[in-house]
C-alpha cells in the first residue's frame, strides 16, 4: 500500500502503480494519480505548511482549486522551482520534490510562530495603524522588513528554462466546467456537429460525481458516465476536450482565456512538450457549468490540521482511497456531509458523532447515517477544535450554550453549506441576484452570449442539472447555426440532493469573544476582525475587505466570501444585499507569467530588423546599436581602436575620400497617383507642384498643431509619382499619419500610398571621392555635375541591377544615395566597397553620420526637435513655402504662442575649452551665480567632437537663441560651471562649396 | 565602359526550412510581388492584362498560372507572380485610375504545410483558420505574434506567409517555436 491511510478496494487509483516523493526531505510514495495532498495524506500527513501572517500550522482544508493552507513549493530542478502550489491541484510524479513553506528552521517548530502568540497587536488595519510614524521610519524601516517577513514562498533566482506554447481558437459552443451539466450539456451541442471546447481544471472529468457515489446515469455509475462521455466526446472530429485546463478571464465578447497545464503531472516531460500552453477562445455562446464550492463552518480553531472540508474527505476516499483519519467527527448545517460520514463509515472509519447545526434535520442521508449507528446530534455546534499541529479533538456544545462536552477525533469534516460559482459569470460582466431563500448569489443579468447551468446556476438535484444542460447545449448550438438537432436525453436513475446551509460565524464565534475563528484561512482573516472593520467604521463590503484583506488572498477568497459578507451584514444589522458583494476579477486560480508571456521570450520578445548589409558590417567588426527594433552599425572599429578612434577616423575620411554607409532603415514611402503632388502639398510644408521630375527637395511635415512631426529627403520620379523618405523612427506613424489624412480628410485625391521601406535597401555614398566610386559600376545614368545636380534623383541599373540614384547629403560634402532591390544589397554594397578602396574610403557608422550632420547643422527630428518645436523654431523657415494657403499644421503655426518672441529656437554652441564636450540634455542658464533652483533657459540636443572642425560642437534649444548669437552662457553641470558661446548652427564649410566638391 | 559584373541577389533566409510536429516550414523562392491600388473602373483593365481576375470579394484570392492576385483592400490587391512574370509591365499600358508598384523584395513567403499547419499559426494569429472560415484561397492582412503578414491559404493543410523581409526572422522564428507544439 502507498501510505497507511490508504485502504484497499477504495478508489480509482491502481495499487501497483507507485510514485516516490519527498516531502521536506522524507521519502514517501503514493500513487499514479495522486495529487500532492492525497499522497501526503495517504502518508498520515496533514501539516503541510504554516500561515500567512500568524505561523499557525495548516493542514489540508479542500480538494480542488479552492484550496487556501496548503500551499507548497515543488521543485524538479534548481530553476523548475514553483512556490505557492497547491497540494490539491498538484499531481503526483515520481521523483518529485515537496517543500512546505513559511517556516523556520522547520515545519513542526517554527520560530515566526511567536505571531500567533502576539496577535492581538496584528489585528485588522494593522498595518495601516501601526506603521504611520515616525514618517520616515515607512521607507527606511517598515516597508523593507514588513516585505522581507511578507509572502509564503521563495520566488526561484533563476530563469524559467521550460517553455510556454499559445493557441488561439474559435468555436461555437465553449463549456467551462467538465462535471455532470457541463460533459451533457457539451455532448448535447456536439451531437448536432458543431465545434465545441470542453475545459475542466482536474486531470480527469466529472466534477462532483468524482466523491458523489449515489449517482446512476443511463445505467452506469455517476464517475463511469463521465468517464464514457468524455471517451465519446474526445473522438468526435468536432470537439476540443480540455483536460488540466483552467478559463481564468472571461473578457469582452466572449473571449476566454483559459491555461492548459500540459506537463507539471509528467516526471519526464518531452523535449518539446511546452510546460502551460494559453488558450485564447472566441465563443460564439460559453456555457458555464462551473459547479459550487463548499464553504468550512466558522468556529474557534477551525484551522486546525485535520479539520477539512466534508466533500474534500468524500474526495480522499472514493477517488484516491485514502482516510483522513481513524476517528473522524462531522459538523454540518447542511445535508452533503453526511454522505462523506456514510462513505467513511462504510469504508470501516469511526465515525465519532455528527453535529448538526440544524435543529431537527431529516431526509434520507440523515436516516441513513442513523441506520449505521452514527451518533447525531441536532441544534448543536463544535465552539473549537483542540490540538496544536493536529486534531485531538472537537468542544461540542447546545446552539444556546449550556455544558460542553468534548469528543476526541483525529479528523473533523465540516459543511456549511456550498457556494455556487459566479466567478466566471461575474467576470462576464452579468449582474449576479442574491437569492433569499437559499442564501446564495445566483447569475441575474447577463451580459454577453453566455449561460449558466447546474450548480453554478443554483440547480440542487442531478435530473434538473442534466435537464438545464442538455436544453443549453442543444440551444446554443442552434444559436450558432447548428444544422442537425440530434437529440439527446439522459436517465437520471439515482442521485444524491442536498439542501440546508449557513452563512456567517457559529456559535462560539461569537461577537464578544477573542477566538481566532477563520473566515478566510490564506490571509489569517477571523471573524473578530471583521466585526473590528465594522467596528472602525467601514461600511461597504469592498473597505471590509481591504480593511481586513480577506477575500484578497490568491485563493480570491472561493471559501471565505460568504462568509465574510454575512458576517459584516449581521454586524451592519444589514440584509447580505444591501452591503454587496466584491467584484469577481480574472485570474479565477493564479496564472503563471510563462503562460501569459508564451512565446514572446527571449529573440522572440520583440522582432530584430536587420538590413541586407547586416552580416557584412558583422564581419567587418561593426558594433551595432539599437534604433526601435533594428540593428545599425553604430562604428566600424579597427584593430586598436575605441569608439572615439573609430569616429574620429571614420569622420576624417568621409570627408576627405569617402564613407559608406548603410541608410536603408530610412522609411520609404511611394506616393502614387495623378494627385500625388496635391496631396504633397498638403501633407507638407513645402511646395511640391513646381518640384521637376528628376529632382529631389527636402521636405518637413507638421503635425496639425504646427510642430514638426517628420522629415526627409523627397524625390519626384514623375509627374504622378514621388519617392518619399521619413524617419527610421517615423516610417510606420508616418505612413498611418499619411494613410489617415487621406482617408478622412482628402478623400477626393486620386493618390495611393504603398511603403517601400523594405522594398529598398540604400547605400549612402558621400564625400569628395563618391561619385568616382559609384560611377564605375553604374549604366544609363549621366552622372556629371550639369546633368545630374545637387538634388536630383535618376533611375538605371547599378551592377547590372535596377536602382534609384540620388544625390543628395547628410554630411554636406557630395553625396549620392543609392536604392537598390534589397535582394541586391548586399552584393552592389560589396561591389561599391571594392571601389571604394581604390578611392580611400571607410564604411562608416550610425554615430559618424551623427558627428558629420551635426557639423553642417543638419537636425534630427526627435533628437533636436521633441514635439514642441515649429519650422521657425528650428531655423527651418525656408522650408514652409511663403505663398501656399494650406497644408496639415498651417493654422497651428499661426497660433500665438507660436510666434511669440522668445520662444526656444535652435542654436550652436561652442565651448570656451574647445575640448570640453557638453553633456546631451545638459540645461543652460544665463547667469550661474543665481540662487538655486535657477532659471533655465534651453537646454543642449546635440553635442559630439568632431574632429574635422578640431573642437567640441553642440546645438541647443535656448529661448530667443537666435538674437543672443555672439552671447556667452552657462551650462552648470555637477563638477562645475562650462561657458558656452551662442552661435550659428554650422560649424563647417558655411558657404557649402563642399556639395559639389 | 568596362562591364560591370552583375550583383547576385541574396535573398533573406534563402533556402531555410524545419520540419515541427506534423507542420514544415519553408522559405519560397524570390517571386515578383506588385501591391496594386485602384478605382473600381480600372478593374476589368488591370484584370485584362494581368490575366487574372482581381477578386472582389474580401478575403479571396484568384490564381491562374502561377500568379495570384491576394484582395487587401475594397481597392488593393497584392498580386504575387511565381511564374517568371513581370505583373508591374503587364500593368503599365493600362490607362484607369491606378497605382502600380514593385514590392518584390519587400517580402519574404514562407510556407506552412502539414497537418498542424493552421494550428501552428494559430499560436501567434487570432484568425479562426477553420475550413468554413477560411476555406483554400482564402487570403487575410493579419498579425502573427507581434508582427503584420498576408496569409494565404494554399491547400487544405497549406498555407502561403507574407512577410516584410526584416520581419522574416522574427516571423520564421516564431513558427519554428510554435511548430513544436503541433
Amino acid at each position: 500500500m502507498a501510505g497507511s491511510y490508504r485502504i484497499s478496494g477504495q478508489g480509482r487509483l491502481t495499487p501497483a502503480k507507485t510514485a516516490r516523493f519527498t516531502f521536506d526531505g522524507k521519502p514517501m510514495t503514493g500513487l499514479a494519480g495522486d495529487t500532492v495532498a492525497s499522497a501526503l495524506l495517504a502518508n498520515g500527513v496533514h501539516l503541510v505548511g504554516r500561515s500567512f501572517k500568524y505561523h499557525r500550522p495548516r493542514g489540508i482544508l479542500s480538494a480542488g482549486a479552492e484550496e487556501p493552507n496548503a500551499l507548497v513549493t515543488i521543485e524538479r530542478d534548481a530553476a523548475r522551482k514553483t512556490p505557492n502550489v497547491r497540494a490539491t491541484v498538484q499531481e503526483l510524479y515520481d521523483g518529485l520534490t515537496v517543500s512546505s513553506q513559511n517556516r523556520w528552521p522547520s515545519l513542526s517548530f517554527d520560530v515566526g510562530a511567536v505571531n500567533d502568540l502576539a496577535s492581538p497587536f496584528f489585528s485588522a488595519g494593522f498595518y495601516y495603524k501601526t506603521f504611520m510614524w515616525p514618517k520616515a521610519a515607512w521607507k527606511k524601516f517598515y516597508e523593507p522588513n514588513i516585505r522581507a517577513a511578507a509572502g509564503l514562498g521563495v520566488a526561484p533566482d533563476q530563469a524559467d528554462p521550460d517553455h510556454y506554447s499559445a493557441r488561439y481558437s474559435h468555436c461555437e459552443v465553449l463549456v467551462l466546467g467538465g462535471g455532470a451539466a457541463g460533459l451533457a450539456a457539451a455532448l448535447a451541442a456536439a451531437e448536432t456537429g458543431v465545434r465545441v471546447i470542453i475545459c475542466d481544471e482536474q486531470a480527469d472529468f466529472g466534477g462532483a460525481l468524482r466523491y458523489e457515489k449515489g449517482a446512476v446515469i443511463d445505467g452506469q455509475d455517476g464517475w463511469g458516465w463521465a468517464q464514457a462521455t468524455v471517451a465519446k466526446l474526445a473522438a468526435m472530429d468536432n470537439v476540443q476536450v480540455l483536460s488540466r485546463t483552467t478559463a481564468f478571464g472571461y473578457y469582452a465578447q466572449n473571449f476566454v482565456g483559459l491555461v492548459e497545464r500540459v506537463t507539471d503531472h509528467l516526471a519526464r516531460p518531452g523535449r518539446d512538450e511546452p510546460r502551460e500552453r494559453l488558450w485564447q477562445v472566441r465563443a460564439k455562446r460559453v456555457i458555464l457549468a462551473t459547479g459550487a464550492i463548499e464553504r468550512h463552518m466558522v468556529f474557534a480553531n477551525n484551522d486546525r490540521p485535520g479539520v477539512m472540508l466534508a466533500s474534500a474527505a468524500r474526495t480522499f476516499l472514493n477517488h484516491y482511497g485514502v482516510v483522513v483519519g481513524k476517528q473522524v467527527g462531522v459538523y454540518t448545517a447542511n445535508d452533503s456531509a453526511y454522505g462523506a460520514a456514510i462513505d467513511l463509515k462504510k469504508a470501516g472509519v469511526g465515525v465519532a458523532a455528527i453535529v448538526d447545526l440544524r435543529d431537527n434535520p431529516t431526509g434520507p442521508l440523515v436516516d441513513e447515517a442513523r441506520a449505521l449507528g452514527i451518533e447525531v446530534n441536532h441544534g448543536r455546534a463544535v465552539t473549537s477544535a483542540n490540538g496544536s499541529q493536529r486534531i485531538k479533538s472537537m468542544t461540542v456544545q447546545a446552539k444556546g450554550g449550556g455544558a460542553e462536552r468534548t469528543i476526541a477525533v483525529d479528523a473533523l469534516l465540516m459543511s456549511a453549506g456550498w457556494t455556487p460559482s459566479v466567478h466566471m459569470f461575474s467576470q462576464s460582466r452579468g449582474k449576479v441576484a442574491f437569492d433569499d431563500a437559499t442564501k446564495r448569489f445566483l447569475p441575474g443579468t447577463y451580459a454577453q452570449d453566455c449561460v449558466s447551468v447546474g450548480a453554478c446556476n443554483g440547480s440542487d438535484s442531478l435530473e434538473d442539472t442534466l435537464e438545464q444542460a442538455l436544453a443549453a447545449g442543444a440551444e446554443a448550438a442552434k444559436n450558432a447555426g447548428a444544422k442537425s438537432s440530434k437529440g439527446v436525453s439522459l436517465k437520471v436513475e439515482a442521485s444524491e440532493g442536498w439542501s440546508g446551509g449557513m452563512l456567517g460565524a457559529g456559535p462560539g464565534a461569537g461577537a464578544d469573544t477573542k477566538v481566532k475563528a477563520f473566515v478566510d484561512y490564506q490571509n489569517d482573516v477571523t471573524a473578530k476582525d471583521i466585526r473590528q472593520a465594522v467596528h472602525e467604521g467601514m461600511r461597504s463590503i469592498e473597505h471590509v475587505k481591504r480593511f481586513t484583506t480577506n477575500g484578497m488572498a490568491t485563493d480570491q477568497g472561493k471559501t471565505s466570501n460568504m462568509h465574510g459578507l454575512a458576517i459584516a451584514a449581521e454586524a451592519l444589522d444589514k440584509d447580505i444585499p444591501q452591503v454587496g458583494l466584491t467584484t469577481f476579477r480574472a485570474p479565477y486560480t493564479p496564472v503563471t507569467f510563462g503562460a501569459i508571456v508564451n512565446h514572446a521570450r527571449h529573440g522572440l520578445f520583440d522582432p530584430t530588423r536587420k538590413t541586407a548589409t547586416h552580416n557584412w558590417a558583422e564581419g567587418h567588426g561593426a558594433v551595432f546599436e539599437d534604433v526601435g527594433q533594428w540593428k545599425r552599425a553604430w562604428y566600424f572599429p579597427r584593430a586598436g581602436e575605441d569608439m572615439h578612434a573609430a569616429v574620429n577616423r571614420e569622420c576624417v575620411t568621409v570627408r576627405k575620400a569617402a564613407g559608406l554607409f548603410d541608410a536603408s532603415t530610412l522609411g520609404k514611402i511611394e506616393v502614387v497617383g495623378p494627385d500625388a503632388a496635391k496631396f504633397m502639398e498638403l501633407l507638407y510644408t513645402n511646395p511640391w507642384e513646381k518640384l521637376e521630375v528628376g529632382r529631389c527637395r527636402y521636405g518637413i511635415m507638421l503635425r496639425e498643431d504646427g510642430f514638426i512631426y517628420d522629415d526627409g529627403v523627397v524625390g519626384r520620379l514623375a509627374p504622378d509619382r514621388f519617392h518619399v523618405t521619413t524617419t527610421t523612427g517615423g516610417a510606420a506613424r508616418v505612413m498611418n499619419h499619411m494613410e489617415d489624412y487621406l482617408q478622412t480628410e482628402f478623400p477626393n485625391l486620386d493618390v495611393w500610398l504603398t511603403s517601400v521601406s523594405e522594398q529598398w535597401a540604400v547605400i549612402a555614398v558621400q564625400g569628395p571621392n563618391s561619385r568616382k566610386i559609384i560611377e564605375p559600376l553604374v549604366e544609363g545614368i549621366d552622372m556629371s555635375d550639369e546633368a545630374m545636380p545637387h538634388m536630383s534623383v535618376r533611375e538605371g541599373k547599378i551592377s547590372g541591377v535596377p536602382t534609384r540614384l540620388f544625390r543628395m547629403s547628410f554630411t554636406g560634402d557630395r553625396g549620392f544615395e543609392v536604392n537598390v532591390p534589397a535582394d541586391f544589397g548586399r552584393a552592389v554594397w560589396e561591389a561599391l566597397w571594392a571601389e571604394g578602396q581604390k578611392h580611400g574610403a571607410c564604411a562608416y557608422g550610425t554615430e559618424a553620420m551623427h558627428v558629420l550632420r551635426a557639423e553642417k547643422g543638419y537636425i534630427i527630428v526627435g533628437q533636436d526637435t521633441d514635439g514642441t518645436v515649429t519650422p521657425n523654431d528650428a531655423g527651418l523657415d525656408w522650408a514652409v513655402g511663403k505663398k501656399k494657403t494650406d497644408f496639415v499644421g498651417i493654422r497651428g503655426m499661426m497660433r500665438p504662442d507660436l510666434v511669440a518672441k522668445g520662444r526656444r529656437q535652435l542654436v550652436g554652441l561652442k565651448t570656451r575649452d574647445p575640448r570640453t564636450v557638453l553633456e546631451e540634455g545638459a540645461q543652460i542658464v544665463e547667469n550661474p551665480k543665481q540662487a538655486i533652483p535657477m532659471k533655465m533657459i534651453g537646454h543642449v540636443t546635440s553635442s559630439y567632437w568632431s574632429e574635422n572642425c578640431d573642437r567640441s560642437i553642440a546645438m541647443a534649444l535656448v529661448a530667443g537663441g537666435r538674437d543672443r548669437i555672439g552671447e556667452t552662457l552657462y551650462v552648470p553641470m555637477p563638477d562645475g560651471v562650462i561657458e558656452v558661446e551662442v552661435t550659428g548652427t554650422m560649424f563647417f564649410d558655411e558657404k557649402g562649396g563642399r556639395l559639389n566638391g | 565602359m568596362a562591364k560591370v559584373a552583375v550583383a547576385t541577389r541574396s535573398p533573406a533566409l534563402a533556402g531555410k526550412s524545419v520540419g515541427g510536429q506534423g507542420v514544415s516550414l519553408k522559405v519560397l523562392e524570390p517571386a515578383s510581388r506588385m501591391s496594386l491600388r485602384a478605382r473600381p473602373a480600372a478593374k476589368a483593365a488591370l484584370s485584362k492584362a494581368l490575366g487574372v481576375s482581381l477578386p472582389e470579394k474580401p478575403k479571396t484570392t484568384t490564381t491562374k498560372g502561377g500568379r495570384s492576385a491576394l484582395w487587401l483592400g475594397p481597392d488593393e490587391w497584392l498580386v504575387i507572380d511565381e511564374a517568371g512574370g513581370d505583373p508591374l509591365a503587364d500593368c503599365a499600358s493600362v490607362k484607369g485610375l491606378h497605382s502600380a508598384v514593385d514590392v518584390s523584395h519587400r517580402n519574404v513567403a514562407i510556407a506552412v504545410t502539414g497537418p498542424n499547419a493552421a494550428a501552428t499559426i494559430n499560436a501567434g494569429c487570432p484568425q479562426d483558420l477553420s475550413l468554413d472560415a477560411f476555406p483554400v484561397g482564402a487570403a487575410s492582412r493579419t498579425v502573427l505574434g507581434k508582427v503584420e503578414m498576408v496569409l494565404l491559404r494554399t491547400g487544405e493543410d497549406a498555407f502561403r506567409i507574407e512577410c516584410w523581409r526584416s520581419f522574416s526572422d522574427y516571423v520564421y522564428g516564431f513558427l519554428s517555436e510554435a511548430a513544436r507544439d503541433g
